[in-house]
């Protein structure tokens, strides 16, 4: 029922249902291999959605996506990028409309920051103002300042901030269709997660048509809205939505590979924003001990969240220190907070920091980092509770 | 103490050979026609070298059955001895100053060819593909991106072949070209009286060296490579 439920749901959003990627009855066979590497793959990617291409090693997932900007030419079959048929298309032209990050990053050592996002532009014949418009509205919009970073060198720049200029390079020219192989592979997990929450930001402004590679189910999870399930031999097992693919695999092979904990992985379909609680009992920078600690004792708690007159959070109080100096303000006891999330972060990434930090409670930030709300470990359990998987056939 | 001695006489020479450069005791003349035609020597070997190599070096890692047969050859011509090399040139195009220059520049392809092919295949293969995802042609892919990044090791392969060029070149005056070499022939003729002329046609290669390597680096920071500064120094 939830699969018609989600066709109907694109039929009646949708105007145009001519899907932005099609692959019709595609096939790849590597010269000298015995077995194909994609098999007739059938499957389409309408506007906006971000299919997110999954399957154990060998299943031909890198070898789909790159059929799409013809680095692999398909060996039978027809693919569609926005109606027009890709194998009769010129493929340098074909790649200027697409953008395109990859783990590695690839960024040009020799070249800016600036220069690096101008590739596509230069080759699109902009004009040099222009350029230096763009180039400067695309590393604002990944969040680094353009003053500060335009004339560095990818040298100069850390992993997570390579990453940012990637993305920025892809969506140099704006192009509709974007092909992301293991973007975020290559960082550190608390980097990975801080960029898949900005990426899931900006896609939510940018409605791009995104085919995203990874081995990570958890990744797969939170950043797709259509997940695309292959076998070891490039065979479809499932193209579905992230609730679908979990609630009801087509067969084993998705239920095995999407593992055994589906009960934990359901926390990856909720995001810390449609669960944390929004009104917190905060503390400013300037309060003093005692009023601290009269509020704490009053709602019965043990510490707070202090914020700035901004709004930011600068850190907590616990109460035997706001008892111990009831004269001091709270800036002079302030204690750093181990970590904090976003609303686009999903549930189990929150979850999964708490229990790593054997902390209770999780604060979240916006962008600019102002307290938006908190999330609890209580509230991941009963989230879990919730979506035990019912037994086979219920 | 044997060795004391001879290391004071190798210093005896090396004096002796300084003091042929000065006008009146010596024959600064003789020296500066020597270093001028050496200087020539290298220099014109050096352009056909590179005119040969850098596009030779370019073609094998794109037309790979090329590579071995080309990596091969250059290797073979580099282990001919200097000697027979110019022997076996003489009846070809006869003495002086082209049989040098085809000899020196033969000397030079196994540097420059392989050490071009190694840097373009060295240049990082996801930059590659980033380059041509976003679609960059082919063309563009080799000026702006492989050949900037390999340019710190094709630029190595010049400057070992620039060397073993200056030293090569002695031998040119063996077989009619004016160069550094005539000096230590004469000496060594001399039968070891002379070992001023040896020491100062020495010292004139070693300088040659030292300007060549100069311009070679002013030359390489001109270029669009990489720089210290790109690499995080």
């Amino acid at each position: 029922m939830a699969v018609t439920g989600h066709v109907f749901l694109l039929l009646t959003e949708e105007i145009l249902l001519i899907p932005m990627i099609q692959f019709n009855d595609v096939v790849k066979v590597y010269p000298g291999a015995s077995q194909p590497s994609v098999d007739r793959l059938t499957m389409s990617v309408p506007e906006g959605e971000t299919c997110v291409v999954i399957g154990p090693s060998g299943c031909g997932k890198t070898t789909t996506m790159k059929m799409v900007n013809r680095l692999i030419t398909p060996t039978s079959g027809e693919i569609f990028v926005g109606g027009h048929n890709i194998l009769k298309q010129d493929q340098v032209e074909l790649r200027r409309g697409i953008g395109y990050v990859i783990q590695q990053i690839g960024l040009f050592p020799h070249f800016t920051i600036r220069d690096n996002i101008a590739v596509v532009p230069k080759l699109l014949g902009w004009s040099k103002a222009r350029i230096d418009r763009r180039a400067d509205e695309l590393l604002d919009l990944v969040g680094l300042n353009p003053a500060q970073f335009r004339s560095r060198y990818p040298q100069q720049l850390s992993g997570g901030q390579r990453q940012r200029v990637g993305v920025a390079r892809a969506l140099a020219a704006d192009p509709p269709v974007m092909l992301m192989d293991e973007p975020f592979g290559a960082i550190d997990p608390i980097t990975r997660d801080h960029l898949q929450n900005e990426f899931l930001r900006l896609q939510k402004q940018l409605k791009k048509t995104i085919m995203f590679v990874t081995h990570d189910i958890d990744e797969a999870l939170k950043m797709g809205t259509l997940i695309c399930i292959l076998q070891v031999g490039g065979v479809l097992a499932q193209l579905d939505t992230p609730a679908n693919i979990l609630a009801q695999p087509a067969d084993t092979f998705v239920a095995d590979f999407v593992g055994a904990d589906r009960g934990l992985k359901q926390l990856t379909l909720v995001r810390v924003g449609q669960v944390m609680q929004t009104t917190l009992l905060l503390g400013n920078v300037s309060d003093s001990g005692a009023d601290l600690a009269a509020k704490m004792r009053s709602h019965k708690i043990d510490s707070l969240f202090i914020t700035d007159d901004a709004g930011k959070l600068a850190g907590y109080v616990g109460l035997d220190e706001a008892q111990t100096h009831p004269g001091k303000p709270a800036k002079a006891m302030l204690r750093h907070l181990i970590s904090t999330t976003e609303e686009e972060a999903t549930m189990k990434d929150a979850f999964s920091t708490m229990l790593s930090y054997g902390i209770r409670y999780l604060p979240v930030v916006d962008p600019q980092r102002r307290l938006v709300g908190m999330v609890t470990v209580d509230d991941a359990q009963s989230l879990i509770a919730a979506t035990q998987p019912a037994p086979a056939g219920g | 103490m044997e060795f004391i001695n001879n290391l004071g006489e190798f210093l005896i020479s090396l004096k002796d050979g300084l003091l042929y450069y000065l006008p009146g005791v010596g024959r600064p003349d003789r020296v500066l026609e020597f270093l001028w035609g050496h200087q020539l020597i290298t220099f014109v070997a050096l352009v056909f070298a590179n005119a040969i190599s850098l596009p030779l070096g370019v073609l094998i890692t794109r037309v790979r059955i090329l590579y071995d047969p080309v990596i091969k050859l250059t290797g073979m011509l580099y282990t001919v001895p200097s000697l027979a090399m110019f022997g076996l040139l003489i009846p070809l195009v006869g003495i002086g100053f082209t049989p040098s220059i085809i000899a020196l520049t033969l000397y030079s392809l196994l540097a420059i060819v392989r050490n071009t092919a190694v840097g373009i295949d060295g240049v990082d293969s996801a930059i590659i593909e980033a380059a041509r995802g976003m679609g960059m042609t082919r063309r563009s892919i080799l000026l702006q991106v492989e050949l900037p990044l390999a340019l710190p090791v094709i630029f190595a392969g010049i400057r070992i072949a620039v060397v073993s060029t200056i030293s090569l070149a002695t031998l040119a005056s063996y077989f009619g070209a004016s160069s550094l070499g005539k000096l230590i022939f004469e000496g060594i003729a001399a039968g070891g009286g002379r070992n001023d002329k040896v020491a100062a046609g020495a010292i004139g290669a070693a300088l040659l060296a030292i300007l060549f390597d100069t311009a070679i680096s002013k030359l390489e920071r001109s270029l669009p490579g990489v720089t210290s500064k790109q690499v995080g120094g």
